[in-house]
């Protein structure tokens, strides 16, 4: 479980984060959502510690992230997988070796254990066959996946995952949520989702805290975020024809 | 107080950047391959850029001395030249663009793209794992090339006197041999050590700190080529009054 307590941020004057405090379970995917600029990147960031909060905490399992030293937190961080947003592969490796990288870096195992832990991890994202290409000679939607493969080969405690069905088509993008809702419950990972992709949430969204302006303005599971009382989450959920439909009609039932 | 915070950073970089390496094996295959990339691919530059001054040399000395001045003059220009100034400073001076330039877009690339802090999240010590290979490696190699220079571009310069007639063969290794002192040499590996590491070091910083994008990444690389050229020039004016005073 990760806790965040009164966490705020600020770029110069601008005020990002606002005293932000949110549970993600052990177990659940939870989502963070909101309008782009909303500070979602910006909190998963001071979740991981690759931004310092100005103030507030974050802890992992009661374990205060931000009190610890870096030895103490480069600890933490072996147990957190990340997905990040445009993959960031290291391209000077190939797709097998991105992923076998963790592995090299903290495992234990010898060459064909690692060898063969990462294939699986590939296989589950759907991409046999592309271990020896670079990630400049896959598309952006197989590098996702290649990073979706790195970031849970070393079964992590904690999975952070930065707009995975981003550049995906929709099938591929069930598929990266069924991957993800499975591990979580595989593994009782605690996965924290940032995205603005209503399907997801309401596909696998187990815990959703809907960022507005820097606060968590409305915190529920998919069932209430279809009839919340919040008008702006009403506005960001019900932004396209196709939602409003949707609500027309299970309105009408 | 920009330069000073400059400063104190470039000091906190290579605090974190002399670590001691998460995993020994790791470290060492990034230092082959670092090896290669710093050494082994700049090899023929190197040679090609040292064959040339080193005839050059020759030819604008005979053509200074020729009648007045011994022929024996021309071998020890060019020796004194080579291995005091031209090996040791010109060629590091020409890595920093070939070397310089490609470790700060490189790991300027890593910073802008997120690569560095997915090695972050994963627990690596992004500093000490990227930037401790290069350092070790061109340590290591930068000598080496140095070497190469010194003996192509003399070889270079009997060649040419042999070539166009300019002194004898004779005449050139008197003058190669004459007032030999292997301290020079051992100024001059002094000097190729300490422009190994303020290349690499200088460049790995302008790199690591970049932010934005494509067009940032091309200003950390230049940033890099002058700042380490500027630098390069004044640590060669002190260590030449330490060294040689």
């Amino acid at each position: 479980m990760i806790r965040v307590e009164g966490v705020c941020k600020s770029f110069g004057d601008k005020q990002v984060l606002n005293d932000i405090g949110a549970v993600f379970e052990a177990g659940m995917v939870n989502f963070i959502i909101g309008r782009s600029g909303s500070g979602k990147s910006v909190l998963t960031k001071c979740i991981v510690g690759l931004l310092e909060a100005d103030s507030g905490s974050v802890t992992y399992d009661g374990e205060e992230f931000t009190a610890m030293s870096t030895k103490e937190r480069e600890v933490v961080r072996r147990q957190i997988g990340m997905l990040f947003q445009g993959g960031a592969l290291f391209d000077s490796m190939t797709v097998l070796e991105n992923v076998e990288f963790p592995l090299r870096m903290f495992g234990e195992m010898d060459a064909e254990e690692r060898r063969e832990r990462a294939m699986a991890c590939l296989k589950r994202v759907e991409l046999e066959g592309a271990e020896h290409r670079f990630p400049a000679e896959v598309s952006g939607g197989m590098q996702k996946r290649v990073a979706l493969a790195r970031a849970i080969v070393g079964r992590p405690k904690y999975l952070f995952c930065d707009e995975p069905n981003s550049g995906l088509d929709p099938q591929t993008a069930i598929v990266i949520d069924n991957l993800i809702r499975d591990l979580t419950q595989e593994y009782g990972t605690t996965t924290v989702v940032i995205s603005h992709d209503m399907n997801s949430v309401i596909e696998i969204g187990d815990n959703i805290h809907f960022i507005h302006e820097g606060r968590v303005a409305w915190n529920g599971d998919r069932k209430g975020i279809l009839d919340s009382q919040v008008k702006e989450l009403d506005t960001f959920v019900y932004a396209s024809d196709l939602m409003r439909d949707i609500r027309t009609k299970l309105q009408g039932r | 107080m920009g330069l000073l915070f400059h400063i104190g950073r470039y000091f906190s970089f290579m605090a974190s950047a002399l670590r001691r390496p998460q995993k020994g094996r790791v470290f060492f295959q990034a230092t082959l391959v670092e090896l290669e990339a710093i050494g082994v691919q700049s090899v023929g530059i190197v040679a090609l850029l040292s064959l040339f001054m080193g005839a050059v040399i020759a030819i604008q000395t005979a053509h200074q001395v020729s009648g007045w001045i011994p022929a024996y003059t021309i071998g020890f220009t060019v020796r004194q030249t080579m291995i005091l100034e031209f090996a040791p400073t010109i060629i590091p001076v020409i890595l920093s663009g070939k070397v310089g330039s490609n470790i700060a877009s490189q790991i300027g690339t890593m910073q802008v793209t997120e690569q560095i802090d997915a090695l972050e999240v994963m627990g690596v010590r992004s500093v000490a794992h990227l930037v401790l290979p290069k350092l070790l490696a061109a340590l290591l190699i930068f000598p080496f090339l140095v070497v190469i220079a010194m003996v192509l571009g003399i070889g270079a310069g009997a060649w040419v006197c042999n070539a166009a007639d300019l002194s004898s063969f004779a005449d050139y290794k008197y003058g190669i041999q004459i007032d030999f002192r292997s301290f020079d040499v051992v100024y001059a590996l002094i000097k190729t050590c300490v422009f190994a590491l303020i290349i690499t070091s200088v460049s790995a910083y302008q790199g690591y700190h970049t932010a934005g994008g494509a067009r940032e990444v091309g200003r950390s690389s230049t940033k890099a080529v002058v700042y380490s050229v500027v630098i390069v020039m004044v640590a060669n004016l002190v260590i030449t009054q330490l060294l040689l005073t």
